[in-house]
């Protein structure tokens, strides 16, 4: 299961941008996971608490938002999600399609308390 | 505030928020603060769906007091970086690097020995292998006129670019034209790392099942051809091969693929041909 690594170079890139912003706490990380990523958001789940341990994001949420598979037809320039498992254009089914979308892996966002907010919401 | 998740983008999407102009969920290109009001999971229109760890209660307090951070960033930014870099070294040697992607016990080995073999005299080869067990692929690949580098991925499920970037001079040496980088036996992991290859090639043996490419198709569609190995056996095991050519072409309209037995040598004119020719 490679979503371990996958959890640390996340965690990493979610820290560094907490220490730009100025540090605190991370209480939510919020990452898009498209559908042909090779990347399980159950395993992903299951793995960031772990690489989070003992870092300023141990304990934070993990927001994961599903991104569909979406091909752009060469023949009548329609996008459309990809219904499984055919791989085609969703409007006028031609198979000359090119992969737009669903391959993403991204770091959206984190939402972070500064240690005055975590002392008053406590 | 809009309707789709109740995120705080406002603008132009009503009720109507099928239009794919409401992209937001979808690629939050602006960043926009945008606090979600939510169960535990739920779907948009457009067939993301948010879902959040099990068992963790959402605050909203906790929400008001936190701030956001934009991030944005692609989480194998780095991976992707040493990829390119692999493939513009390789480019400027006039290298052409094959991924090779399956399931464990495909036959990947097999098919590189007979590769190498075939190849031996006419096309000069460098072979990385990365499988889980010992320096076993190694070795049967060695003395095949073949500079060979055992990659050692211990539990690891896939190989990453900067394994390849760390043996790369050491296994290309001059004269090289075909790279072959023998991937660790899964047909999930692979598929999310870019190792700096200019074609992954996805192996699929009679014996795994016409269906494989529906399980799995990350790997199909990023593939750019598909082996079809163990020929020799599609009788004894009852292949249907119209059902998996059907698979395949399901999740990768127009994919080509080779079918053909390395043990028994059927097929394997035209794939050692194809290499040939990929190698000028
Ligand atoms: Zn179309």
């Amino acid at each position: 299961m490679h979503e371990l690594s996958i959890a640390e170079a996340m965690l990493e890139q979610a820290l560094a941008a907490l220490r730009a912003a100025g540090g605190g706490r991370v209480v939510r990380l919020r990452v898009r996971v498209g559908e042909l990523s090779g990347v399980d958001p159950d395993a992903l789940a299951f793995a960031v608490p772990v690489a989070a341990r003992g870092t300023e994001a141990e304990g934070a949420q993990l927001e994961v938002v599903r991104c569909p598979a979406r091909v752009e037809c060469e023949v009548c320039g329609a996008t459309t999600a990809v219904e499984w498992p055919d791989v085609r254009c969703g409007h006028c089914g031609a198979d000359r399609v090119r992969i737009v979308d669903g391959r993403q892996l991204r770091l959206e966002s984190l939402d972070v308390e500064t240690p005055a907010a975590a002392l008053d919401g406590g | 505030m809009c309707e789709t998740c109740g995120c705080g983008q406002s603008g132009s999407a009503g009720p109507t928020s099928q239009d794919p102009s409401h992209d937001h969920g979808h690629s939050h290109d602006g960043y926009e603060p945008h606090v979600h009001d939510h169960a535990l999971s739920h779907s948009h229109d457009d067939g993301t769906t948010h879902s959040h760890g099990a068992g963790v209660v959402n605050s909203h307090s906790q929400d008001r007091a936190a701030r956001r951070i934009e991030v944005g960033a692609d989480v194998l930014a780095a991976n992707a970086e040493l990829a390119a870099r692999n493939r513009a070294w390789l480019n400027e040697r006039g290298v052409v690097a094959f991924n090779l992607v399956s399931s464990p016990g495909s036959g990947k080995t097999l098919l590189l020995e007979r590769t190498l073999d075939r190849l031996r005299g006419r096309v000069r080869c460098a072979v990385i292998t990365g499988d889980v067990r010992t320096d076993r692929d190694a070795r049967r690949l060695e003395g095949r006129g073949a500079p060979v580098r055992q990659i050692e991925t211990l539990s690891a499920c896939h190989l990453n670019a900067d394994q390849i970037a760390r043996c790369l001079s050491e296994v290309v040496d001059e004269g090289v034209r075909l790279l072959f980088i023998e991937n660790v036996g899964n047909l999930v992991c692979p598929a999310a790392f870019d190792l700096g290859e200019h074609m992954k090639v996805v192996l699929l043996s009679v014996t795994e099942g016409e269906d494989k490419p529906l399980k799995y198709p990350a790997v199909f569609v990023g593939a750019g051809l598909a082996v079809i190995t163990k020929l020799d056996l599609a009788a004894a095991v009852g292949w249907d091969r119209a059902a998996a050519l059907q698979a395949i072409r399901s999740v990768h309209p127009g994919l080509f693929t080779f079918e053909l037995s390395a043990r028994t040598g059927e097929g394997m004119d035209a794939w050692i041909e194809y290499l040939v020719k990929a190698a000028v």
